[in-house]
């Protein structure tokens, strides 16, 4: 199909480069430099998708950011298929493939646009009725059981690709003196005001090429030069100058402290993606200094049945016509409250588009315009609105009513016309500014929202602040890049700006910045520099058009103005939406905005929230300013999630931690377990074992023989100074200063609570050196909690604390043959019970490697853990290794340590504790050294609380059944089947069957527990309560015998 | 992201390098204290709508533990001081 509505000169589009492109897999040609959206309509194709709610054909609405309507699905390939894109944005390429969204079987005949029949019962707040549920269905459940799956299949935009993401996303910090966001007029001149002072700058826009709307001019001339010479001369200055020029990437987002992310498209518009060349890249970027130029949003006017194929928004045709060299139609009409659209209008004249009418809500709009439409043969009607459009899908004619004499409105001419262009004049984008925090302000002489006073290092420049003529716009670029960059530090006559630091942007500047200021006129402000700077900052600017003008809303009197008249073309909410949800008792906007889904689509209302406004506030009766404006937040515009995850996936997602045994485990095939930002082998299975085969063999060797078990997850805190012991008495309930070197001591981490938080085994290496050990998951917050008390309590003990949890690899060797497999690897020392008893530790030093060996038990049966510098641990896990088997020993995992220390009754504080448990209700009271003067929780404990007879205490149970293995966390009960109501004994903690007493055990928390011993109590589950007796919480070897073997 | 200006280091860095760590000048009391103090330290918080006075530590710097004053309204940290100054003294003002 040839492009019958392309230009045949004109255009920044290269017609020496034509794309084959298909939508709907219909082949279509357009042309390099094309959007999808301006290479269909340069084809003819207006209607391009189904509207969201009543399946209505839409068109192609806009030229941007702001579309509506033409959101379409590009499918590469099976993993690379993307929804709801816009085809505004979307850079055309040789094999692009569209196809319409939101439509079934197909977007000319579409079954679900059924919904626009029974479109009275799809009002206001629909989804909210209808989930409730009428009274006489009885069970709302079965009702949304009944309707959330038909409207679940009817929603939703587009499809999700079935396969992971496989592209690259990329990741980028940037600092810079001003970041200039948008490369239109006032941006371009701001960006060379700024870099003109030596300010580092970056400048970013969302299009592919940067010039914002002086891409669409043609007649403009600035500084006696075409608006796109001016443009080109300017960006090449720029790139001269250093500045960093970021088009295709969007700023969604505005930080606390001037911290600005922004999207950057790196392969899109490419026509294949090859592998490794990266997607998107986000750039976190630190501005000292802000400009925001991110322009204006044109507003669609809102009449009956506004939403046909071929209304299209009148400086979105402009930009078509001038940037693509594409007609929108054969016959236009136009309607409009704003200046702007007569421009559009004759420009269409210029190139032989006939004009059948001009339409300006306005009973007086300028002279100079209509004048100038008149000379064109533009037929302009003031005071004339459009009361009805017909065509189905794309428009065919509109009817009319002007104002009469008596100001009442009369229905004028029809007119037949294949699109119609709409302006409701100009909303300033003040998105970013919003996300900055500042607080949006009502100006009512232009009927918008602009910025108000900052609250961050920024200002707005141009038309997002309300500035509807390019001579001020660019003035206003001009003053706002200087004055960012003098701001930033930056200006030529200082030769030093070293000392600027981003302590300005940390704490705030005592200069407020007024956005507000009326500074339009085009005046050069304050500006004085070197030499080589430029002293004239404002340009010359002839023939541009104005933007001036505008109607929020309806016009108030206009007849039968409700029906189908739509305010959000993508979520289909109409006039008598709105006015519903008012007289419903909605007049918060925010309340409105979500009770009809007004601006929750994905364009986030850019071009509907103000008409919304305007309706809702006349309708409560109230000003807009008294109605409010709903928050904007980022993004601006959806941002894949690729672009926000970067590298963080997969592997990357969560580092992983290893100990050194695990590629020694993974070859043995060991079953593993993750354990917070550890993974652990759980057990290593023989030939043909299962899991609690294993745990069995594993268990009865260590108690026979011996076992060897990577601890190397344990944390590790040296603990140096003079006053290491005083510290340390102060952080644990235990003693410390007595404790002679050589010696370890298992001691407890209490808080203020006087609860227990940590335990470990603390070994004093020499008088002024601790280490000590803390559970796998405390050695974060024990060291962040002794460093707070250490740094903030008692700042003057000489004591320094070092984490060690990387540097030494622990591993240890339990069971009766410990003692002889250390002889075995350690030939050199002396690993006698009498040189190192239980409880004792040593530091020794083999081959000038470092290795400290502690004796202790975790097991119950003679231990050791062996710590050596991380570097040496292979080296020695593999002589271990043989060292063990040849005793005919084995390796063993967490699961059998697990029930190695719940046979000894030995706790692991939170699986044991919770967060209210204290020393004492665990059994180690007896530990607490009462009479120090002070130590952490110490003064908690003397609270009448805290010895309560019926605290949960810890206790072991044994189930009646012995085969029976309790569930970890089922409740206690006295009776077998409570009411329900009851509240429980307590709860189980720990639970395994343990293959050395051949029966099932169990520790418990359990209230008032140690006078419980011998009671039968029960465990109720869902299908049977389970009878058990309480008993002690040692299992085996109560007094401890084979600790001294 | 906040910046945060460290009053060890004398520079400011991003958030992410630092630890929030509770409210600032909570006193635990020395010496005797009834019950009602002890809760008092423990568990009652000021939960300030505006100026607050509250501890950060930069864990991934100097590790020091400092104090800041932050707006809770707009997240505007208008001064950080070393640990153990009294809020007025103030260390080095910033807006």
């Amino acid at each position: 199909m040839s492009q019958d509505f392309r230009l045949a000169h004109g255009g920044r589009v290269n017609r020496a480069q034509p794309l084959q492109f298909s939508f709907d897999d219909r082949a279509l040609q357009g042309l390099a430099g094309d959007t999808l959206a301006s290479a269909l309509l340069a084809n003819g194709v207006h209607f391009v998708g189904r509207s969201f709610k009543y399946h209505r054909p839409r068109g192609i609405v806009a030229a941007g950011a702001d579309e509506p309507n033409a959101l379409v699905q590009v499918r590469r390939d099976a993993a690379r298929d993307t929804p709801n894109l816009r085809a505004t944005q979307l850079e055309l390429y040789d094999g692009l493939a569209a196809l319409s969204q939101n439509c079934w079987p197909s977007l000319a005949v579409d079954f679900t646009a059924v919904n626009g029949l029974i479109a009275p019962l799809l009002s206001a707040g629909f989804y909210y009725k209808t989930f409730m549920g009428p009274r006489w269905l009885g069970v709302t459940r079965t009702w949304s059981k009944f309707c959330e799956p038909v409207i679940r299949r009817a929603a939703g935009l587009g499809q999700v690709p079935d396969e992971p993401d496989p592209d690259i996303y990329l990741n980028r910090y940037a600092h810079c003196d001003v970041l200039v966001i948008g490369a239109g007029p006032a941006g371009i001149a701001a960006a060379l005001s700024a870099s003109a002072t030596g300010a580092n700058v970056i400048l970013c826009d969302e299009q592919s090429e940067l010039g914002g709307s002086l891409l669409a001019e043609n007649r403009v001339r600035i500084d006696g030069t075409s608006a796109a010479s001016w443009m080109e001369r300017s960006l090449a200055k720029l790139a001269a100058a250093g500045v960093r020029l970021l088009p295709r990437t969007t700023a969604f987002g505005y930080h606390a402290y001037n911290f600005f992310a922004l999207a950057e498209r790196l392969s899109d518009h490419l026509d294949d993606c090859t592998p490794g060349v990266p997607r998107e890249r986000l750039w976190q970027v630190r501005a000292r200094e802000a400009v925001i130029a991110t322009g204006a949003i044109e507003r669609p006017l809102v009449f009956p049945h506004n939403d046909r194929p071929g209304i299209m928004l009148a400086d979105a045709a402009r930009t078509y016509l001038n940037r693509y060299a594409v007609r929108p139609g054969a016959r236009v009409t136009v309607t409009t409250a704003c200046d702007s659209a007569y421009r559009a209008a004759l420009d269409l004249v210029d190139v032989g588009v006939e004009v059948a009418a001009l339409c300006d809500t306005r009973e007086h709009p300028p002279e100079h315009l209509v004048e100038e439409a008149r000379k064109a043969n533009v037929p302009v009607f003031a005071g004339t609105i459009v009361t009805r459009t017909r065509g189905r899908p794309r428009l065919r004619g509109i009817s009319t009513a002007s104002r009469t004499a008596n100001g009442e409105f009369a229905s004028g001419p029809s007119f037949d016309c294949d699109t119609l262009l709409m302006s409701g004049g100009w909303t300033p984008s003040v998105h970013l500014f919003s996300q900055s925090r500042g607080r949006v302000t009502w100006d009512a002489e232009r009927e918008a929202y602009i910025p108000g006073e900052s609250v961050q290092h920024e200002r707005s420049a141009g038309a997002c602040r309300g500035l509807t003529e390019l001579d001020a716009i660019i003035a206003d670029g001009y003053r706002t890049g200087d004055q960012a960059a003098q701001l930033a530090g930056c200006n030529p006559s200082r030769e030093s700006r070293s000392q600027m630091k981003f302590a300005s942007i940390a704490g705030g500047s005592t200069e407020v910045v007024h956005n507000t200021s009326n500074d339009s006129s085009g005046q050069v402000i304050g500006l004085t520099g070197g030499n080589d700077r430029p002293t004239c900052r404002s340009a010359k600017v002839e023939l541009a058009s104005s933007y001036a003008g505008g109607l929020l809303g309806t016009v108030s009197d206009a007849p039968d103005a409700k029906t189908k008249s739509f305010v959000d073309f993508q979520n289909d909410v109409s006039v008598s939406d709105l006015e519903l949800a008012v007289r419903e008792g909605f007049h918060s906007i925010e309340h409105v905005k979500r009770y009809t889904t007004v601006g929750m689509a994905t364009d986030q209302g850019k071009s509907s929230n103000l008409n919304a406004l305007a309706i809702v506030a006349r309708a409560a009766k109230r000003t807009i300013p008294e109605v409010g404006l709903t928050t904007f937040r980022q993004p601006y515009t959806p941002v894949t999630f690729g672009t926000l995850a970067g590298a963080a996936r997969g592997d990357l997602l969560d580092p992983l931690r290893c100990p050194p045994s695990h590629f020694w485990a993974l070859a043995r095939g060991a079953v593993f377990e993750d354990v917070g930002s550890w993974r652990r082998a759980r057990c290593f299975p023989g030939a043909g074992e299962d899991i609690s085969t294993t745990i069995a063999r594993e268990c009865r060797t260590v108690r026979s023989a011996v076992g060897l078990f990577d601890a190397s997850t344990l944390g590790k805190i040296e603990v140096v100074g003079p006053d290491a012991a005083v510290f340390l008495e102060r952080m644990y309930i235990n003693r410390f200063q007595k404790l002679e070197p050589g010696r370890c001591r298992y001691g407890v981490l209490l808080n203020d609570a006087g609860f227990v938080i940590d335990d470990g085994v603390i070994g004093r290496i020499a008088p002024d050196r601790f280490h000590v050990t803390t559970t796998t998951g405390g050695a974060g917050h024990v060291l962040h909690r002794m460093e707070d008390y250490l740094q903030t309590e008692w700042p003057d003990l000489d004591v320094w604390l070092t984490s060690t949890t990387e540097q030494w690899a622990t591993f240890a060797v339990q069971g009766p043959s410990a003692r002889s497999v250390l002889m075995d690897v350690f030939p050199e020392l002396d690993i006698s019970a009498e040189a190192l008893p239980h409880m004792g530790v040593r530091e020794f030093t083999i081959d000038g490697i470092c290795v400290r060996i502690f004796a202790i038990s975790f097991s119950g049966e003679v231990g050791f853990e062996i710590n050596v510098p991380a570097s040496y641990a292979g080296a020695l896990w593999n002589t271990l290794e043989k060292a063990t088997v040849k005793v005919h020993g084995c390796i063993y995992g967490t699961d059998v340590m697990h029930v190695l220390r719940a046979e000894k009754g030995y706790v692991i504080v939170g699986q044991d504790t919770d967060g209210t448990i204290t020393a004492d209700d665990i059994g180690l009271g007896r530990m607490i050294a009462r009479d120090k003067s002070d130590f952490v929780g110490k003064r908690a404990l003397e609270l009448e609380e805290m010895s309560r007879a019926d605290r949960r205490q810890l206790v072991g149970l044994l189930t009646e059944d012995p085969a029976v293995v309790l569930e970890e966390g089922a409740q206690i009960t006295t009776a077998p089947d409570p009411r329900t109501g009851t509240s429980a004994l307590g709860f189980v903690s720990s639970s395994y069957f343990s293959p050395t007493l051949g029966r099932s055990i169990a520790l418990a928390l359990v209230s008032g527990g140690r006078g419980r011993v011998g009671e039968r109590v029960f465990v109720p589950m869902p299908k049977e309560s389970i009878a058990v007796k309480v008993a002690e919480p040692v299992f085996y070897d109560p007094k401890g015998e084979r600790l001294s073997v | 992201m906040l910046l945060i200006e460290c009053p060890y280091c004398n520079e400011a860095r991003p958030e992410v390098e630092f630890q929030y760590a509770g409210e600032a000048h909570i006193t635990r009391p020395a010496g005797a204290s009834t019950d009602a103090q002890w809760a008092d330290y423990l568990y009652v918080r000021s939960n300030s709508r505006g100026l607050h006075y509250e501890r950060w530590r930069h864990t991934h710097g100097c590790a020091r533990f400092f104090n800041a004053a932050r707006d809770t309204l707009t997240d505007r940290i208008s001064n950080t001081y070393q640990a153990g100054q009294a809020r007025e003294s103030g260390g080095r003002k910033i807006l």
